[in-house]
């Protein structure tokens, strides 16, 4: 047997008194307290001073305010399929998708693009469901982590203001990709052996 | 011209019997926290009449043992039942009218004993240093008896109360 | 200030009882106030964080050293704290009791200021038949006990007139807590009194003037820790801070309440730390006496030293009572009454026991 039973030994009725515990856990605490008392915090690295003058270095991968991006065309890539107002926890989307006649859209073989996109940064809690359920990778969690506004209306970002602020995402451009072998494919290649 | 005493007492034994009124029969809301709330503030005013009469452990005990544990655990209760049901109940004729005749009966024994009893001559001379001490004598040698009693009835109280709790585990 | 010698003595008695009044209430306040400040810096660096640190009025930017030396410590931050509960929202829900969520605040914190006033918080100042007590009561612990046990009172309302599930759990739990712990408190006292025969706080006091070995912490340990545990339980402190534990019940009974109201219950639950600070003070360490011992005094100066004594002992105990809300977890419920009703009640009994037999064995 690879499992081996280990005997807990009972406490003793000193240990059990919680008095050991306690005076364990003061000494710890102190420690902290004059350590940071004197100035050496362990933490964090404050040599360069504190959070509003001297800027946080955002991590990658952080999970900021999802905001719109573009290809690297410079087109709209949402689709206004949606599926981000439904999976959004607390509702924070809202697209108004367009009529049966549509807009036009800024880019060749896009069914639908939304005619307003907003978003409730007041609502919105950044967990990122949006982005993981796009399948056009058309929204993305970028750094913006210190979102302020004077009224509730401000803190409503309409599509433009997404689109601006996203940028351009230069990863991958799916429907740039699907044209070129779609029309790869009119050419039928053929295969030498 | 009264003096302070005087008007303290007035005061003091006015709020007392408003209180009082309003805890068992308060016109504006039928809400059981409200009146237990009404309770307390009787109990207060009480309270105050010992300080009145010089007797500051009976006050302290008073405020103590009524308004702070008593009337707390009534407290307990009363958010633990429905309230609203409380609120809807309407007055039991007959338990008025027994209510009543309880009241009638305990104000005719108040006024018997008052209507006999001589007037003391005053109490100043009965003003002890610690109050405390001569109460404890009190208890622990003419009161003796009563004393021990009570502390046989509290302890059926509790022994009930174990047993009741403790019903279901045969 | 010759006028007052000339004065007649009822007016001159309610003339120092106000100032003694006034002093103790600003004292109090401004007492609660830096607690509050010690309470955030110290939890910053337990921590290892910086804690309160910028908040400055414009003039301090002028001063040399001095100036970002206080900033840093936070010394201004407790007025901006002040300001901000004032210019805060005072926002009522719709679906409150009215009445008892205006009044609730305000019956959680006028008894804890209360109990200040039966402590001797000195010895005397100048004119020897001046002590510094507010009221010196012969049942002065009595009228402590009576006072604090009606502090539960706003908790308990604060809960029902919030007519929402988590503040009244907050409420419920509280009723509970608070009369359990009074009974333990209650009981680890009465064996402090068995030897000292008084129940007035400053016969308590001159009991252990002797100097430190007179101290009563070292005649009545076990009454002095039964009575520090039950202190923190009935100020609603960590470990014992069911009633508005954040983890499960949002705030507990403060969770619908927000600008002066909050301010209210936060005052209410510092003023109660200070009032036990001082409670403890005043029965376990000697009081105002200092460590050497020392009669009343006789001078001015000597009066007030025996003043910053007693202020440094009470600071001692509220670090603590801020020191170990960051090291030990909550206490579960059933832990909680366990500790209360099964280790403590009994063993403040057997206290009271093992301390008359010792009394009555030597008092012969």
């Amino acid at each position: 047997m690879s499992t081996k039973v280990v005997d807990r030994t009972p406490l003793t009725f000193y240990e059990r008194s919680y008095l050991p515990a306690i005076l364990s856990g003061l000494k710890v605490t102190a420690r902290h307290f004059l350590r940071s008392a004197k100035g050496h915090n362990t933490a964090t690295d404050l040599s360069q001073g504190y959070y509003p003058e001297v800027p946080w270095t955002v991590a990658e991968g952080y999970r900021g305010a999802p905001y719109l991006v573009r290809d690297q065309e410079g087109h709209t890539k949402c689709v206004s399929c949606q599926l981000c107002e439904f999976i959004c926890p607390p509702k924070a989307i809202k697209i108004t998708p367009p009529g049966p006649e549509g807009i036009p859209s800024d880019r060749a073989n896009a069914e639908k693009m939304p005619r307003e996109f907003e978003i409730n940064m007041l609502r919105c809690i950044f967990c990122g469901m949006c982005q993981e359920v796009c399948p056009e990778e058309a929204i993305f969690l970028q750094k913006d982590y210190s979102l302020t506004g004077t009224s509730r209306e401000e803190m409503i970002y309409n599509k433009e203001k997404l689109l601006s602020l996203g940028g351009t995402h230069a990863g991958i451009q799916k429907w740039k990709h699907k044209l070129e072998s779609a029309q790869h494919q009119e050419v039928f290649p053929v295969k030498t052996h | 011209m009264p003096t302070l005493p005087d008007l303290l007492f007035y005061a003091l034994a006015g709020f007392t019997l408003l209180f009082g009124f309003l805890c068992v029969a308060n016109p504006f809301s039928r809400n059981p926290v409200t009146s237990a709330m009404f309770l307390v503030l009787t109990i207060i005013s009480m309270a105050g009449l010992f300080v009145l009469l010089q007797a500051f452990f009976l006050a302290a005990v008073q405020v103590l043992v009524y308004a702070g544990a008593v009337m707390v655990l009534f407290l307990f209760v009363i958010m633990l039942l429905d309230i609203k049901e409380e609120e809807r109940r309407r007055l039991n004729k007959a338990a008025l009218g027994i209510g009543g005749v309880a009241v009638l009966a305990i104000a005719g024994l108040l006024v018997r004993a008052l209507v006999q009893a001589t007037p003391l001559a005053s109490a100043a001379g009965q003003r002890a240093e610690g109050s405390t001490k001569p109460l404890g004598r009190l208890l622990f040698t003419e009161y003796l008896l009563p004393f021990e009693i009570l502390s046989v009835l509290l302890l059926v109280a509790m022994v009930g109360v174990i047993l009741l709790s403790k019903k279901e585990m045969k | 200030m010759d006028f007052i010698r000339y004065l007649d003595p009822t007016v001159q008695f309610m003339l120092f009882s106000a100032v003694k009044i006034v002093l103790v209430f600003a004292v109090a306040m401004t007492g609660v106030a830096y607690a509050v400040l010690v309470e955030r810096k110290v939890s910053a660096w337990i921590q290892d964080r910086v804690g309160p640190n910028r908040a400055a009025p414009f003039f301090v930017h002028y001063l040399p050293v001095v100036g970002p030396f206080l900033t840093k410590l936070g010394i201004f931050q407790p007025m901006a704290d002040g300001l901000k509960f004032i210019l805060k929202e005072d926002f009522t829900p719709s679906y409150v009791r009215k009445i008892y969520f205006w009044i609730a605040p305000a019956i959680s914190c006028v008894p804890a200021l209360m109990t200040l006033a039966v402590i001797p918080f000195g010895s005397t100042l100048g004119n020897a038949n001046n002590p510094m007590v507010i009221a010196d009561l012969n049942v002065g612990i009595l009228y402590t006990f009576g006072i604090v046990s009606l502090g539960v009172y706003g908790i308990v309302l604060a809960g029902y007139a919030s007519n929402s599930k988590y503040p009244f759990l907050g409420g419920i739990r509280s009723s509970a807590q608070m009369i359990s712990y009074e009974i333990a408190m209650g009981m680890s006292v009465v064996s402090v009194f068995l030897v000292v025969g008084d129940l007035n706080l400053s016969k308590v006091v001159a009991y252990q003037s002797g100097g430190i070995h007179e101290w009563l912490i070292f005649k009545q340990p076990l009454a002095f820790f039964i009575f520090l545990v039950s202190a923190f339980a009935e100020t609603n402190r960590l470990p014992f801070d069911l009633p508005e534990s954040e983890t499960e019940l949002v705030g507990g009974y403060h969770t619908e309440y927000s600008s002066m109201k909050f301010a209210l219950f936060f005052l209410g639950e510092y003023a109660a730390m200070i009032g036990a600070s001082a409670m403890m003070v005043t029965l376990f360490l000697g009081g105002w006496t200092p460590i050497w011992g020392g009669a009343p005094a006789s001078s001015l100066l000597v009066g007030l030293s025996h003043i910053v004594w007693f202020l440094a002992k009470l600071g001692f105990f509220m670090v603590l009572f801020i020191w170990v809300r960051w090291m030990l977890p909550r206490f579960r419920y059933d832990q909680l009454m366990n500790l209360g009703w099964r280790r403590f009640i009994p063993l403040a009994l057997v206290n009271i026991i093992i301390t008359a037999g010792l009394i009555a064995l030597t008092h012969k």
